[in-house]
């Protein structure tokens, strides 16, 4: 019992670190300009955490 | 179109919007899919805040920021603005963004065409028919 708890916890966790990372990593944000330009914020850089944030707080 | 009806079609077209609310410059609600006017108003004042964060960080070179997504894994948050109005709208994780701007800009200038119901266009003038006598006096004025 000891043994499976051990070997889930060996598989398991970095399964989810992993999972959690990569939703993380989706999290960004596009500001689209009139000239046709695009800029893109990943989740992490300063600038895109307060925008986030506050989408965060509309859903 | 009026915003109600606006947002009935978008909503309609596109089955990953969960709630969108139509704003003013003023961030007050013209129209929302949203039953709670409270909730529409927090989510009208997000779209505004979004905006504004957006503009003030990254204004650059007269360029003016048209619409913005943010993305998140419980879904995302799409704004859009054109000519004083804005709109906003929540979806369900990774909508199809290009599609989904392309119904919000479809709804904002469903609002900005004018009301054909209300304003028909105006029948074109019929010939007025003239006299003989008027007719007369022209060819005398004109020498023919």
């Amino acid at each position: 019992m000891r043994r499976l708890l051990a070997l889930l916890l060996f598989v398991g966790g970095p399964v989810l670190y992993l999972v959690r990372r990569r939703d993380e990593r989706r999290e960004r944000v596009h500001l689209y300009y009139d000239d046709g330009s695009m800029v893109t914020l990943q989740h992490g850089a300063p600038e895109a955490e307060q925008l986030l944030a506050l989408a965060r707080s509309a859903l | 179109m009026d915003a109600a009806s606006a947002l009935a079609d978008l909503t309609e077209i596109s089955s990953q919007v969960e709630a969108a609310v139509v704003l003013d410059d003023t961030g007050a609600v013209i129209a929302s899919t949203l039953d709670d006017a409270e909730r529409s108003a927090r989510l009208a004042r997000t779209a505004l805040d979004l905006l504004g964060a957006a503009d003030k960080r990254f204004e650059s070179g007269g360029r003016g920021l048209t619409q913005l997504e943010a993305a998140l894994r419980e879904g995302s948050v799409f704004v859009a603005r054109e000519e004083g109005r804005r709109i906003v709208a929540t979806t369900s994780p990774e909508p199809a963004s290009g599609l989904l701007f392309y119904d919000l800009r479809t709804c904002l200038r469903s609002l900005a065409e004018p009301k054909a119901e209300s304003t028909p266009a105006p029948k074109p003038a019929r010939p007025k028919r003239r006299s003989a006598k008027a007719e007369h006096s022209d060819k005398e004025e004109t020498g023919a």
